[in-house]
């Protein structure tokens, strides 16, 4: 009896969590993977089991190879560029700049903003308009005199991507800042006194001492800006809406459940990114579980 | 146990939220003193919401015993609205009538079982009579109608800045598609935009508009039956004319607005959009851009599609399992009459379905219009659901959109064809 009254409560107090779990995050993936493998082609159809026919017909089209590709650009502008400027800001900030809180609430400020709300200022700023048509950041550089500078941004067909990105590093470098900040203070000041000792110039003790000690939160942050970049659907909608030059997974699930009515396409692009991003997370999940036995 | 049950309690009262969004009023009419009839629309803009409310008026006045509900989702052309609809009629809890264009758009609902036919109210009302029989035939399925048409738009329209065709040495308004690529080049030289466009829709939109031009009526409307010829020279020959057409396009502006302004502004010269754009170039500025008509700009139909009328729709719809399925065909009543159509129409700027409309209340360009409704040809518009249904509009939207990246002609033709057998062609 006092045995069960040891852990009745505890599992009580959980279980809430986790049949809301069980039924919204599992049942739900259960279910998707589920219609996936079904030719169900229209919301009328029953549809039958055709195995994972889907997930390679889908390759076939054009447009999933483009949103692919587009994805991958976007991936790797974001993360890269959040992740540099984030540590740039902190690498500044731990230098003991002089009004070092307002400068963090400013940096961090965008996080609090919605994607919506940042895309729909953004595609303004991104205007394509050149010359006497230019508004936004085409204006100021007309005005700056730096008219080389003129592209079509997020239109462009090589590089869009590439700018589309520009938004997101915008409003999440902030918060791979405050990361990378907590991970500098946490590197103790005696650590550093001890490498001064031995002679080492500061640029050394950056890059023996403080650097290797950011490695968790690095991965951290890759693992958070990874995950929310192949999601990524609301900056794109409001900067662009559903076009093809500016095509993503998300997007194009979106298009292929509510505008072509094909519940299974629809899952399978849902398939694939649920796949791409447990690349990123369950091997953090295998590293931080390895990590905490160990210690 | 007792957590447990809470629990599921808690989970229930989720899903049955999920169900319910906001939706409450209709589930329990017998409350109000009124019968409440929702009416599922997405006119929010101006004029359209000023529309739907001269409709309103009228309903409440002949119908005593209903409350209109007015459950409009805002977003034009209704992306967001029909997102919200598909997730109520797959719960089964539908309004009791939507908007929807009329149309292959609707073939959707039809195939699934949720609309129930109107051939009952056409009969009783006697609307065989007072619509184009074009545009009945266009609307039915398997001899059902299952919407009323409350309003007609044009696509085919050619919007045009009289003083930049001027000053390009473009003395008559070109009336063929070589002429009207004659036009573009006098302009491109005169160092203006050709041809103002917006997103990847509005080219969709164009591509309707050249494809009716280069192929004529009769071969149009044969791309949507059993006889059609997607493969073959004539369509060759109509896709080369967009890819050239397209050539002559400015940089893509964000929307249709923003490239019809270019028109207004005197920056491009030609624009083809639908009627729409009438409102936009002549309402006063807070909702539109205050020109005059016929000095800051003008419209002839599209290259090549005069005496055509290709028209879109929206009309509403009888759910099957409406809550309130009296009050809806009360609604429809006010919708498919004429004091309904020439209180909605003059506000929202198009014109009414029926033939006998009070023709004072149409002046200017609307004026225009109706004279061509009742005389022309008709076709039906791709990119505004009349002739194709979702699922076929989405696969020529992506092959659109994949050609504005690649100009390969060969490809488009290849993805057209291949579209229009996906969709049973």
């Amino acid at each position: 009896m006092t045995r069960v009254r040891r852990w009745l409560p505890g599992l009580l107090l959980v279980t809430p969590s986790i049949i809301a779990i069980a039924v919204f995050v599992y049942g739900m993936l259960g279910w998707n993977f589920q219609l996936a493998m079904t030719d169900k082609h229209d919301e009328v159809s029953e549809g039958s089991f055709v195995g994972l026919e889907n997930f390679f017909t889908l390759w076939d089209q054009k447009r999933w190879g483009i949103s692919v590709n587009h994805a991958i650009v976007f991936t790797v502008v974001f993360v890269f560029g959040a992740l540099l400027l984030g540590w740039l800001l902190a690498f500044l900030m731990e230098k003991g700049i002089r009004g070092e809180g307002t400068f963090r609430a400013v940096y961090l400020f965008p996080m609090a903003i919605s994607f919506v709300a940042t895309g729909v200022v953004w595609r303004w700023l991104m205007n394509s308009g050149q010359g006497e048509r230019a508004v936004g950041l085409n204006r100021l550089f007309d005005s700056l005199g730096l008219e080389f500078l003129q592209w079509q941004w997020f239109r462009d067909p090589d590089w869009g991507m590439a700018a589309m990105a520009i938004p997101a590093i915008w409003q999440m470098s902030g918060y791979v800042m405050a990361l990378f900040l907590a991970g500098f203070r946490g590197v103790p000041e005696d650590l550093r006194e001890a490498a001064r000792v031995d002679g080492c110039g500061e640029w050394q003790v950056y890059r023996h001492i403080v650097l290797p000690m950011l490695r968790p939160v690095t991965l951290s942050a890759l693992i958070i800006l990874g995950h929310i970049s192949l999601k990524v659907f609301d900056l794109i909608v409001a900067v662009s809406g559903k076009q093809i030059i500016t095509d993503v997974p998300a997007v194009f699930m979106w298009v292929a459940v509510f505008d072509s009515h094909d519940p299974a396409k629809g899952a399978t692009i849902a398939s694939y990114i649920v796949l791409a991003v447990s690349v990123f997370v369950i091997p953090y999940l295998v590293w931080t579980l390895r990590r905490e036995r160990s210690s | 146990m007792a957590a447990v049950a809470v629990t599921v309690a808690g989970l229930l009262a989720l899903t049955a939220c999920g169900d319910g969004g906001g939706d409450g009023a209709t589930q329990s009419p017998q409350a109000d003193a009124k019968k409440k009839v929702e009416v599922f629309s997405w006119w929010t803009g101006p004029g359209e919401a000023d529309g739907l409310k001269a409709m309103k008026e009228i309903f409440e006045k002949q119908n005593a015993g209903l409350e209109f509900f007015d459950a409009a989702v805002a977003g034009g052309s209704g992306d967001k609205a029909r997102a919200l609809l598909t997730t109520k009629l797959q719960a089964q809890t539908p309004p009791d009538t939507f908007q929807g264009h009329a149309g292959a758009e609707l073939q959707g609902y039809i195939k699934a079982g949720q609309l129930e036919p109107l051939n009952f109210l056409y009969d009783e009302l006697k609307l065989k009579d007072v619509f184009p029989q074009q545009l009945i035939d266009q609307i039915s399925v398997e001899g059902q109608v299952y919407s009323v048409p409350v309003n007609i738009h044009r696509s085919n329209v050619m919007w045009f800045n009289p003083a930049v065709l001027k000053e390009a040495g473009v003395t008559e308004v070109p009336k063929t598609i070589p002429d009207f690529v004659a036009a573009l080049e006098k302009v491109k030289q005169k160092g203006k935009i050709p041809l103002s466009i917006g997103s990847e829709w509005t080219m969709v939109h164009l591509l309707e508009s050249v494809l009716l031009g280069s192929l004529g009526t009769d071969a149009y409307n044969q791309l949507w039956t059993a006889g059609s010829d997607w493969s073959g020279p004539a369509m060759t020959k109509a896709l080369d004319d967009f890819k050239t057409i397209l050539s002559y396009a400015g940089d893509p502006a964000d929307d249709w607005q923003p490239a019809a302004k270019q028109v207004a502004d005197g920056e491009a010269a030609f624009n083809i959009m639908g009627d729409w754009a009438y409102g936009y170039f002549h309402n006063p500025p807070d909702g539109g851009l205050g020109k005059t008509s016929k000095t800051d700009f003008d419209w002839a139909p599209s290259p090549g599609t005069g005496g055509t009328f290709m028209w879109l729709s929206d009309s509403f719809t009888l759910p099957k399992g409406a809550p309130n399925r009296d009050g809806a065909v009360a609604w429809l009543k006010v919708a498919a009459s004429k004091e309904g159509q020439d209180a909605f129409n003059p506000k929202k700027g198009s014109i009414p379905a029926r033939k006998d409309a009070d023709t004072a209340l149409y002046t200017d360009y609307l004026a225009d219009a109706l004279k061509d409704w009742g005389g022309n040809k008709l076709a039906g518009s791709i990119q505004h659901g009349v002739v194709v249904n979702d699922a076929w509009r989405v696969a020529i939207n992506e092959a659109v959109g994949l050609f504005h990246g690649d100009k390969d002609v060969a490809a488009l033709q290849k993805a057209l064809a291949e579209a229009a057998k996906n969709s049973g062609q």
